[in-house]
């Protein structure tokens, strides 16, 4: 069910960011979603992307440090009060989240939000059963 | 400025009796090295010298040497020259086995010790009228435990803070009115920094002196410090596997450190074909305990690059005068007064799961050395989780501290992107300037 989330160690210099992207570009490799977790010296850039095979083979050639990790998409509606009452479930469930980001669809009227949490199926399982569709690696790659 | 001594007989003596001295202390001390050390027996055995090729000062470089390796292969006991039931205390130094210097004192050894930090404070105008405030490490480090002993010698009286603790440092300096401060130099000028801050003037100060040393420093460091503590600084120079602080001292002159030569014979050798230089000449320091008992190293390489002078001083001291170190002939560093070698790091890394893979940057800022160890992380270590990277970070910089005594800032970094020239990965960067 998950998707595969691309991570790439970001040394904190000038011209890193662009040269990842660049990358990606010159394959024909689409973002889906970004974000970047920054400490002092160095970030941590997640990335969802159309074909992570592709990614992450052309970004291990250019030498970056990269790690595929599973993370759990959910569909919610765009609407004020709709992320809290995914976030809800998994807190009633005592999942805890270690980070999430949040991506608009372009045609419809729905916002994806991916979540980093220790136990992928148990916070699946919990959605599914609240009624939350849940995004898919097949899903991603159509959007 | 009116001088005292603390044994003006020896620190004034001429040089033809303080050769006499030497002479008769080498004699005997090579004598009861080649009978109780026969690890250093061996080496005379394969030189082919025996004690009776030793009959003055002048026969020394005759001797074979005895150099880091040496202190390696012979720990822990090798080198032990009395029983140790003869032995009261131990010093040491930080590091790996064999990296590791452990020193053995005998009571006399420490007597010897402690009067070579009396005279020093002495030097520094010290008597037992003052308050001697001792801010170097006490413990297995030399710094603490010689000046405290130095201190009681004098009659001072000790405050043996130990290092740390700035704010407690200031209150007992101000509310019991410390006259001599010895720490390392970057810590004084930390003290200095603080004081200024809180609003103390020099003159608010009642400290006169300080004997700072175990750390290489500038004079430009030296002037800083004199004017924000209104005090007169001075050099102290010293070595674990001597007996600690106080080989050498400075005087009110303050061009260089007087060797206390009844105890240590320095000479300066080609660090390349251990020839002896003539006087003037830059090379390797060599020390030889004359009289130590229980760890007493013959011809001990040091490898700090230094200059001996017997230019007549004008304290009226006529012991030899060695320049301030002006470099080193190994890989070893001195950060904040501790000795690292990049090895040691390189151990704990393989230790701990790392590729030896990595760059020590070191700075001084303000006064203070910056230590910064960067690792290449390998792709199997690498998390998306910033937690556990900073986690990791921390627990390699706890590893480090065990080994080395402080504490560096771990930085993990990409596979390949420590510079590497020719080829060839740079290991250090140092870019405090201190010569």
């Amino acid at each position: 069910m998950a998707i595969k989330q691309l991570t790439v160690f970001v040394e904190n210099k000038q011209g890193t960011m662009v040269s990842i992207t660049d990358t990606l570009s010159k394959h024909n490799v689409n973002l889906r979603a970004l974000s970047i977790a920054e400490t002092e010296d160095f970030g941590i850039l997640r990335l969802i992307v159309n074909d992570e095979e592709t990614a992450e083979k052309v970004l291990r050639e250019e030498g970056y440090l990269i790690k595929i990790t599973d993370i759990v998409g959910v569909k919610i509606g765009d609407a004020p009060g709709k992320l809290s009452a995914a976030l809800k479930v998994l807190d009633d469930n005592k999942i805890n989240i270690e980070y999430l980001y949040a991506f608009m669809a372009r045609t419809e009227k729905h916002a994806y939000v991916v979540l980093r949490v220790e136990d992928n199926a148990a916070a699946e399982t919990a959605l599914t059963n609240a009624g939350f569709h849940l995004v898919t690696e097949a899903d991603v790659a159509k959007l | 400025m009116a001088q005292n001594y603390y044994q003006k007989e020896i620190e004034t003596m001429s040089r033809e009796d303080m050769k006499k001295l030497q002479s008769e202390k080498l004699v005997k001390q090579v004598k009861h090295v080649y009978e109780n050390v026969p690890y250093y027996k061996n080496l005379m055995d394969e030189k082919g010298v025996t004690p009776d090729d030793i009959k003055s000062i002048d026969d020394l470089h005759k001797l074979p040497f005895l150099t880091k390796a040496d202190l390696r292969d012979a720990y822990p006991y090798g080198l032990l020259a009395k029983p140790l039931s003869d032995c009261v205390r131990i010093q040491s130094t930080s590091g790996t086995t064999g990296r590791r210097v452990v020193a053995f004192y005998t009571q006399k050894d420490i007597d010897l010790w402690e009067d070579c930090c009396a005279r020093a404070i002495v030097a520094a105008g010290g008597t037992n009228e003052d308050v001697c405030q001792v801010a170097y490490g006490y413990g297995l480090f030399t710094g603490g435990p010689g000046l405290n002993g130095g201190s009681h010698r004098v009659g001072c009286l000790t405050l043996p803070m130990s290092s740390g603790n700035t704010e407690r440092q200031i209150q007992f300096m101000t509310d019991l009115n410390a006259t001599i401060l010895c720490c390392t130099p970057s810590y004084a000028a930390y003290i200095g920094e603080t004081l200024k801050e809180q609003g103390y003037k020099p003159e608010d100060i009642p400290l006169k002196a300080g004997i700072f040393g175990a750390e290489p420093w500038t004079e430009e460091m030296r002037r800083g410090i004199e004017e924000t503590l209104g005090i007169k600084a001075y050099d102290i120079y010293g070595l674990t596997e001597t007996s600690g602080p106080g080989v050498a001292f400075e005087c009110s002159e303050q061009t260089g450190m007087h060797v206390n030569e009844d105890h240590f014979y320095a000479e300066i050798i080609d660090p390349d074909t251990g020839e002896v230089l003539p006087e003037g000449s830059k090379g390797e320091l060599v020390f030889t305990s004359l009289d130590k008992e229980a760890f007493p190293l013959l011809r001990y390489r040091t490898r700090d690059i230094c200059v001996l002078t017997r230019k007549e001083c004008s304290c009226g001291r006529t012991l030899v005068k060695m320049a301030k170190p002006m470099g080193r002939t190994d890989d070893m560093l001195i950060i904040r007064g501790v000795n690292v070698f990049p090895s040691q790091i390189e151990t704990v890394l393989l230790k701990e799961g790392y590729e030896p893979n990595y760059q020590i940057i070191v700075d001084r800022v303000n006064n203070n050395d910056t230590f910064e160890v960067k690792v290449e992380m390998t792709p199997e270590q690498f998390t998306d989780k910033v937690s556990e990277i900073l986690a990791m970070e921390k627990s390699l910089a706890g590893a480090l501290k065990v080994m080395l005594g402080i504490n560096p800032a771990v930085k993990l970094v990409a596979p390949k992107t420590i510079a590497r020239s020719e080829g060839k990965a740079v290991r250090v960067i140092d870019k405090r300037k201190l010569v």
